[in-house]
């Protein structure tokens, strides 16, 4: 979107024209600057500029009346004045006059970016007609969310649906499974998505810290606060705010939680002033609500105000379809992130990962990659790149000798079957290894 | 050197150690070589006394004249409270599709804000902003990937709340 929003900087001063032409262009957007009002009305003459930043006082025409015109030739461009210290009186005859916002110079970083991003959902809002926002949408900016199979579909779906709306989700799902991923998808796709996604991790605060966290704190509120600082909830003002591990949290901090989303208002630790913030709340767990509802252990006024969407994010060993998928995307990712040429995978590799259970979920096959990566031989993973002990663990190996059948064999194949390295390794000598492969039926792998 | 070496310009005190752990991370994001040199500048010549601030924008200028005959991307890394006209503060800056940037120490340090001292911290800021201000050097804009080192960042929070690794897209963006 920043890329299709148009910004004209109309200002004297070189260097204020030259920063904000910088910042604007870092942040993506199609940028013009005019050093007067006469030649920003030229500019105007020829092309239209969705954001115009006028300096109120500036040599000939001033800010003012540039203001004045360019309202009176085109009402739907938004103007933001800029102006001094000494000058707000007038910046605010300007607002009076139609302008959308005033800003003093010079801005605080956050501030400038808050108002662009304001004018530019306001845009937004203004473009997306109704046709528009039922369309179907794709989602974008998502990374990591990768699977074409009906369950992770489902989920993207819901994903896509609910994007749209500020109803409260709750995210569910075993550990690895890509929670967190859900979150960013929802927010990346999501009018917020030009204010912070701000996520914090409840399970690794305590409940002291995860107070001053969520709340900020002010100055002198506690031993060591010497300076006023934000809670994640008002940085999240205008995005969305992720509590992961939401069933940690305490019984005091369940009661606050449920306090703030009932009134979108909160106050600092050891602050007196109410606070308000527009965000929208995600949260996810591993852990089922509904029974600590029933244990006693998590609200139930909380849980009905959090449960609004439930979205469940399916293990991987219900959507083995997706792992080919997720194994070429994480070769893809890794092998661009370390600078290397694209390898594959051996079939036999391949056959073996979509076997394999994968208790830790797509976290574990996308480290499983990674590690294959690093220590494979840079033009293929093989079998004997993965790490398999949890297999181990789980297979139905039952005798002694399966086991010794089955170590036997990965030793040979981790030595590419030379005999006396493998001999080494299993500390017995090469005649033994031979009658141990003989009687064990082992071959070198085709593969 | 060459345009595709990273040149680490220390201005003031920054200790060997943390320098070369800098440089190891932006080596690896990059996989550009990384050379650190110790640069000299008298910092009156850029002190505003009216903001009690160093003006970026002349930093930036400095730098990029006199290292110009190494035609590689530069940062210059200060520990001062760094300006531009129209900021408050800023913790970096780049040229858009140039060679050369900056980046402050100052204001990434938990004790600016009242809470405990955290070199692993302060080290983990600073690369993300150092890392940040060279994507822009390679021409990278704003993303809005929340864990991508491109995303803007206003406050310290914002940059621990990204990691120092761009995303796929930038990654690719930037090949």
């Amino acid at each position: 979107m920043a890329a299709s929003v148009s910004i004209l900087i109309v200002d004297d001063e070189e260097s204020v024209r030259d920063s904000l032409y910088n910042w604007f262009i870092d942040e993506g957007y199609r940028v013009e600057s005019a050093e007067n009002a006469k030649k920003a009305l030229d500019i105007l003459e020829s092309k239209d500029f969705d954001i115009i930043l006028v300096d109120i006082k500036m040599p000939g025409m001033d800010g003012l009346e540039l203001h004045r015109r360019i309202k009176s030739s085109n009402k739907d461009t938004i103007v933001i004045i800029m102006t001094a210290f000494a000058s707000v009186t007038t910046a605010v005859q300007a607002l009076k006059d139609g302008a959308y916002d005033y800003i003093t110079k010079p801005f605080d970083p956050d501030d400038l970016s808050h108002l662009v991003r304001n004018a530019v959902r306001q845009i937004i809002l203004k473009t997306e007609n109704e046709v528009l926002r039922n369309k179907v949408i794709s989602l974008e900016n998502i990374e990591d969310l990768i699977g074409k199979s009906n369950a992770m579909m489902r989920v993207l779906k819901e994903v896509e649906r609910v994007a749209q709306s500020n109803s409260p989700v709750i995210i569910t799902g075993e550990s690895g499974t890509g929670k967190e991923l859900i979150a960013r998808a929802i927010h990346s796709n999501s009018p917020r998505k030009f204010f912070p996604l701000v996520s914090v991790h409840c399970g690794a605060l305590s409940e002291s810290l995860l107070e001053s966290e969520l709340f900020g704190h002010e100055k002198g509120a506690f031993t060591g606060a010497m300076y006023t600082r934000k809670g994640r909830f008002e940085m999240a003002d205008g995005g969305t705010i992720f509590l992961d591990e939401i069933a940690t949290i305490s019984a005091k901090m369940q009661v606050e939680l449920l306090r703030i989303l009932e009134t979108k208002t909160f106050i600092r630790v050891g602050g007196n002033k109410e606070i308000t913030s527009d965000f929208r709340i995600i949260c996810a767990t591993n852990r089922d609500l509904k029974k600590m509802v029933e244990d006693g252990t998590f609200r139930e006024d909380l849980f009905y105000r959090l449960n609004v969407v439930n979205i469940k994010v399916p293990p991987l060993r219900d959507r083995t379809e997706d792992i080919p998928l997720l194994v070429d995307y994480f070769i893809k990712k890794y092998c661009t992130s370390m600078s290397r040429d694209m390898i594959s995978i051996d079939p036999a590799a391949m056959k073996r990962i979509t076997e394999y259970g994968f208790p830790g979920n797509v976290r574990e096959l996308e480290n499983m990659i990674e590690r294959a990566i690093v220590i494979g031989n840079g033009k293929e993973i093989r079998l004997k790149d993965l790490p398999f002990e949890k297999d181990t663990i789980n297979s139905s190996i039952e005798s002694l000798q399966d086991l010794e059948k089955k170590h036997v064999r990965q030793i040979l194949e981790k030595y590419n079957w030379n005999i006396s390295r493998s001999a080494k390794a299993l500390k017995v000598d090469r005649v033994t290894l031979y009658n141990k492969i003989k009687k064990y039926g082992l071959k070198p792998s085709t593969n | 050197m060459n345009k595709q070496d990273i040149l680490l310009i220390s201005y003031g005190h920054f200790e060997k150690d943390f320098l070369e752990k800098l440089a190891g991370d932006v080596t690896r994001e990059f996989f550009y070589p990384v050379y650190i040199e110790a640069g000299h500048i008298d910092f009156n010549d850029y002190y505003d006394p009216e903001r009690r601030q160093y003006d970026g924008n002349k930093l930036i200028n400095v730098i990029d004249t006199v290292f110009s005959s190494y035609n590689s991307k530069r940062i210059g890394l200060f520990d001062v409270d760094l300006f531009i006209p129209i900021f408050t503060y800023i913790f970096g800056q780049a040229v858009f599709n140039g060679n050369t940037g900056i980046a402050s120490l100052y204001r990434l340090r938990n004790e600016h804000y009242g809470m405990k001292k955290d070199d692993n911290l302060l080290l983990d800021r600073f690369r993300k902003v150092i890392i940040h201000e060279l994507g822009h050097t390679f021409g990278l804009i704003h993303c809005h990937m929340p864990t991508c080192v491109m995303r803007s960042s206003t406050y310290v929070e914002d940059l621990d709340q990204k990691s120092h690794h761009l995303c796929l897209k930038c990654r690719t963006r930037m090949q």
